[in-house]
């Protein structure tokens, strides 16, 4: 038999080396992508990638605006739907709700946060694109299918909502109730406290829940390929058809191998992903571990 | 100091726009399941989910989804029952050998916070070139692994914050009592049991509904899986598959494919609901 104590050794040596391994995975992910971009690069260089515009792997171009341009659209648009939408909810739940409303409205929004993106991308195909494309472009006076960055940006907005509420309902409630009590002591109303107390004081809070938001809208692949129309080209307005980076990656990988340059090109839009959202990840993930370590 | 009226009226505008806000995002919820039922639930059929595709199925004629159904629970149950090996101990790790607060514990969490974030079509191109480098074709295993290394940081992360809440006199008083660390690892285990299936139904959930890691990696196939080394149909992949259909027949079939993945998605989710406020009531 075994002795306790060698028990305990064994469990904690083969727990560290699967921690070990498992934190060497970013690396390896990291040095993979770039190994495989490495080509790419060599022919190319950085700034040349990212400011053409011209996509057109069979004559050896490589132009990076397109997407970079789709995602951003795509990104910003959702952004200016959900911000000010989930800031406005997660003030109400925290500051006027009742604790019934808000323990049955946050349970709903995790189930938001449970739904698959495919189906996000079947309701985009079947509610937003047909209501663009017939009902609001020509509004407008513009000729759209629908598939476009604006049902892009709506699918995304509903995608990144519950991420961003049940983040910023929680840096509200670390807010000490004090700040709230001397405020409407003084006189002022209960929205004067939200406007000039409360938001000012959850600021890098609600930032870093932002910031997280837009690593995930960046990201997001299958959802918005579905919506987006697809068209390697610069959207002049927002009914025009986007190409953004997953979406080029999850439709052309695996095709086409045998194209010169072209699964490394693919793989630098993987790199290129993945950098910027380890930043953005990084950088909300540690302005919430300081918020959090403040108040605990 | 302006007139108490106005200021009262500019809280009445802002709580209404607040209230509003609540109801657009809740209500989409609602919106998003119901359009799904209302378009999916005319198509859906017994012979939906009990036949695999028979010839001509693209095409509007007969068959089903069974072997789209079966793929996603294979590689859902083997995936997330990898990650829970793979993360059980890598909590405990972190929690009961490495001082709490440590340099070490912190960024490690931090990692998996990352690790959390970083989007499914990467690991999935990166999974894909592993695969072709070793002249391994698109197959159930290379989806497993994907899925896994999807899965690992949300079982680490929940289990971490249920750890959290374990009361530390707990921990004091099996140590007190002679255990080992292994041994009070295994107590707090205990005591987070029904939190330990929520984690892993809710990285059961985020592993059957992924497509963009399954659709370099695990590839598409009209037969029941049978070989883990061969290409293996899965439920978001058929959906999306059969919606890009021109054919009315088939993409009546994606959405009631899609009816069928919101279905066991919300039995999941009610699962996993009901188990956390049990964890809220449980004690050894």
């Amino acid at each position: 038999m075994i002795s306790r104590l060698a028990k305990d050794k064994i469990a904690k040596n083969s727990s560290a080396l699967l921690l070990g391994l498992s934190s060497l995975l970013i690396l390896l992910v990291f040095l993979g992508l770039l190994w495989k971009a490495q080509p790419v690069l060599q022919e190319y260089s950085l700034g040349q990638l990212l400011s053409e515009s011209v996509w057109a792997p069979l004559k050896g171009k490589f132009g990076f605006l397109p997407f970079i341009m789709g995602t951003l659209w795509v990104t910003a648009l959702s952004l200016l739907l959900a911000v000010p939408l989930c800031i406005a909810a997660s003030v109400y739940l925290v500051e006027y709700a009742s604790d019934r409303l808000r323990n049955m409205v946050l349970p709903l929004v995790n189930v938001l946060a449970a739904i698959p993106p495919v189906l996000y991308g079947v309701w985009g195909v079947l509610f937003v694109v047909p209501l663009l494309g017939t009902y609001v472009a020509p509004v407008f006076g513009i000729s759209s299918s629908g598939y476009s960055v604006f049902a892009g940006g709506i699918v995304l907005a509903v995608m990144i909502f519950p991420i961003m509420v049940s983040i910023m309902v929680e840096v509200l409630q670390t807010i000490p109730y004090e700040l709230r009590a001397v405020s409407l002591s003084l006189g002022a109303t209960r929205w004067e406290t939200i406007k000039h107390v409360i938001l000012k004081k959850a600021k890098p809070g609600l930032l870093a829940a932002v910031v997280l938001a837009i690593s995930r809208a960046f990201g997001e692949t299958i959802a918005v390929l579905m919506v987006c129309g697809n068209i390697p080209h610069l959207p002049k307005s927002i009914f025009d058809a986007g190409y953004p980076i997953p979406a080029l990656i999850a439709n052309n990988f695996g095709e086409m191998m045998s194209i010169p340059l072209y699964d490394s090109a693919l793989m630098f839009a993987a790199l290129l992903l993945f950098l910027i959202i380890f930043g953005f990840n990084l950088i909300s993930r540690l302005i919430l571990n300081r918020l959090e370590g403040q108040h605990s | 100091m302006r007139n108490i009226k106005a200021r009262l009226i500019e809280e009445k505008i802002a709580k209404g726009f607040m209230q509003l806000s609540g109801i657009i995002i809740t209500g989409s919820l609602f919106f998003i399941v119901g359009t799904i039922l209302y378009k999916g639930l005319p198509y859906l059929s017994w012979e939906m989910i009990s036949q695999t595709p028979q010839g001509g199925f693209y095409m509007g004629k007969e068959g089903g989804i069974l072997n789209a159904i079966l793929g996603s629970l294979y590689l859902a149950s083997a995936s997330t029952f990898l990650a829970t090996l793979i993360g059980i101990p890598i909590v405990l790790y972190l929690n009961v050998y490495v001082k709490k607060g440590s340099l070490l514990a912190r960024s490690a969490k931090l990692l998996f916070d990352v690790l959390f974030g970083i989007p499914s079509i990467v690991y999935g191109a990166i999974a894909f070139s592993l695969m072709v480098y070793l002249g391994i074709r698109a197959s159930l295993l290379g989806g497993i692994i994907t899925i896994t290394l999807l899965t690992i940081p949300i079982i680490v992360r929940t289990l971490d914050e249920l750890i959290d809440t374990i009361p530390t006199d707990l921990r004091h008083v099996t140590s007190s009592l002679g255990a080992t660390r292994w041994e009070t690892a295994k107590v707090m285990l205990k005591y987070i049991k029904p939190g330990l299936f929520t984690a892993i139904l809710l990285a059961f959930g985020r592993a059957i509904g992924d497509v963009a890691g399954v659709l370099l990696t695990t590839g598409f196939s009209d037969n029941l899986p049978k070989y883990i080394d061969e290409p293996t149909a899965t439920l978001p992949l058929a959906i999306f598959f059969q919606l890009s259909s021109p054919i009315p027949e088939v993409q009546g079939r994606a959405y009631a494919s899609a009816l069928l993945l919101t279905f066991l998605i919300l039995v999941i989710v009610l699962c996993s609901h009901i188990l956390a406020s049990k964890q809220k009531k449980h004690k050894i």
